[in-house]
């Protein structure tokens, strides 16, 4: 097989993967919220409401194409698209399986620098579809977004930096192949909690999704950057959300829960089938865990998420990267 | 930010998770409306009935004192004489129209108050719904009770003297009492 085909085929397999997991991520969390909430949730479509994302497809396609007056039409029209390409050129680099059709770059060996500049300009979307909507809560919601993007990813590649210190690489293959020896308690989970902890936060912010949510704030905002979109365009907003979701819970499980990695995978005829069950499980438990989060907590203050994103996570994730240093540099067993 | 405050608060958030959690094995409350329906409260007006004596005769006479007493104008009676070869209602006259528009009617039961015979009765029934302003028109049939089991229904041939001027027949007196 040339490499070319093999992109090729490697490519669509992630995009099937990351748009089927799109569609069903909004029936998991609709449905799913429901029920934390004593409802029932959409069945109305097919058995269970599983045809849901088919009917909400349907209607969006034949929604009329609209561009507000006084609208930057270029901007207007490119701003979805710059939303959901960093979130589906994620999935590039995450090992999501042991076979080699799950893996489009995963052993590149500056994987985690990758992920860091992807998720630095996923926020151009949200601000310059806030800014070409010539609206004013489009705007304050694109001013919004920048704000808190820029402020979490620096905590975020903290916690992101403890895990390479503890890798030694900075390649997506090699942190999964450094959590994967021995028993679960070689997941970074146990060995970096404040960074785990720290790296959920910051996914969350960088999500936009409650309790951060404060960049499309219903109340206050309509819909923040989405709010004059509509059709197919909001289609791909509303996309970038849910395959950042995936991709984050992905990230997620590779940094912290040993990514594909659990019993059994070294087997050789179950074991690349296992190591897709491993992922998919571990993916579908942080979505979950989103969805109660957003369930549960209501909407931070614009000065407290500030204040808790400069003066809490971004010294924690500091502290933490020292200590870790110093534990590895001692040689404390575990660390080194 | 104090410390000893964000250690407090923190605190606090497994409890509030907790909450939500536990919702999760909660029956849904939701009722899905076309296939359940809620009980009416034993007091509820809902969709008028136009009802029926035992012998199957209706009860309505025509006097469209409902149609006077209805502040909002909903109701339209058009009464006519009753005879003994064509008997709608024991007494002289019966509602030859009798049309309730189901647009304006709001509810409230003052035709019910109002009516002589208690002929009209808002029922335990869902408010109706349709399609076109002309559905939205209640015509008598559609208003009217089905008659008894083994009753005739309207028009009846009654035998004369029956009914002549009462409103229903004198049933017979109890001589115990």
């Amino acid at each position: 097989m040339t490499p070319l085909l093999q992109a090729i085929i490697t490519s669509v397999f992630i995009l099937a993967v990351a748009l089927g997991g799109f569609a069903y991520t909004t029936v998991l969390e609709r449905k799913f919220i429901a029920r934390l909430q004593a409802r029932i949730g959409p069945n109305r479509a097919g058995p269970f409401g599983l045809l849901q994302p088919v009917a909400d497809g349907i209607k969006l396609i034949f929604k009329e194409s609209i561009f507000p007056a006084q609208a930057d039409k270029w901007m207007y029209f490119l701003a979805p698209m710059l939303a959901v390409i960093p979130a589906l050129v994620i999935f590039a680099v995450i090992p999501m399986c042991k076979w080699e059709i799950c893996n489009l770059a995963s052993d590149v060996n500056i994987g985690v620098l990758y992920i860091a500049a992807i998720l630095g300009t996923a926020v151009y979307g949200m601000v310059l579809a806030g800014w070409s909507s010539n609206n004013k809560y489009a705007s304050l919601g694109g001013l919004r977004a920048s704000a808190q993007v820029i402020s979490y990813e620096l905590a975020m590649g903290l916690s992101m930096v403890a895990v390479v210190l503890m890798a030694g690489t900075t390649s997506m293959k090699g942190i999964v192949d450094f959590q994967q020896p021995g028993n679960i308690l070689g997941w970074l989970i146990f060995r970096q909690p404040v960074a785990a902890v720290v790296f959920a936060i910051t996914c969350l912010a960088e999500l936009a999704r409650a309790p951060f949510d404060l960049v499309e704030a219903e109340q206050e905002l309509t819909a923040g950057h989405m709010t004059e979109y509509g059709g197919m365009k909001f289609a791909l907003f509303y996309m970038s959300e849910y395959v950042k979701m995936i991709g984050l819970s992905m990230l997620f499980a590779t940094f912290f829960l040993g990514g594909w990695s659990g019993p059994f995978v070294n087997d050789p005829n179950l074991g690349g089938l296992l190591s897709f069950v491993y992922m998919a499980v571990k993916v579908i438990i942080g979505l979950m865990m989103m969805i109660w989060i957003r369930a549960t907590l209501p909407r931070f203050r614009y000065d407290k998420l500030m204040a808790f994103g400069w003066k809490v996570l971004l010294p924690l994730a500091l502290a933490n990267i020292v200590i870790t240093a110093i534990l590895i540099a001692a040689g404390v067993p575990g660390y080194k | 930010m104090d410390i000893r405050e964000l250690i407090n608060g923190a605190a606090k958030i497994p409890a509030g998770f907790a909450t939500v959690l536990k919702t999760l094995f909660v029956k849904p409350v939701t009722i899905e409306y076309p296939k359940q329906k809620r009980e009416f409260t034993s007091r509820f007006r809902g969709r008028h009935e136009l009802k029926r004596h035992d012998n199957g005769l209706e009860k309505c006479i025509g006097c469209a004192l409902c149609a006077a007493a209805c502040p909002a104008d909903a109701i339209y009676v058009e009464a006519s004489e009753n005879s003994n070869e064509k008997r709608f209602s024991p007494g002289e006259r019966y509602a030859k129209t009798y049309e309730i528009n189901m647009l304006r009617c709001i509810f409230c039961g003052y035709c019910e108050d109002a009516c002589p015979t208690n002929a009209i009765v808002l029922e335990q029934i869902e408010f109706p719904s349709g399609y076109t302003r002309e559905s939205m028109i209640f015509k008598k049939d559609m208003l009217l009770v089905k008659p008894p089991e083994g009753v005739p229904a309207t028009p009846q041939v009654t035998p004369p003297g029956t009914f002549d001027r009462s409103i229903v027949p004198y049933p017979p007196i109890d001589q115990n009492v």
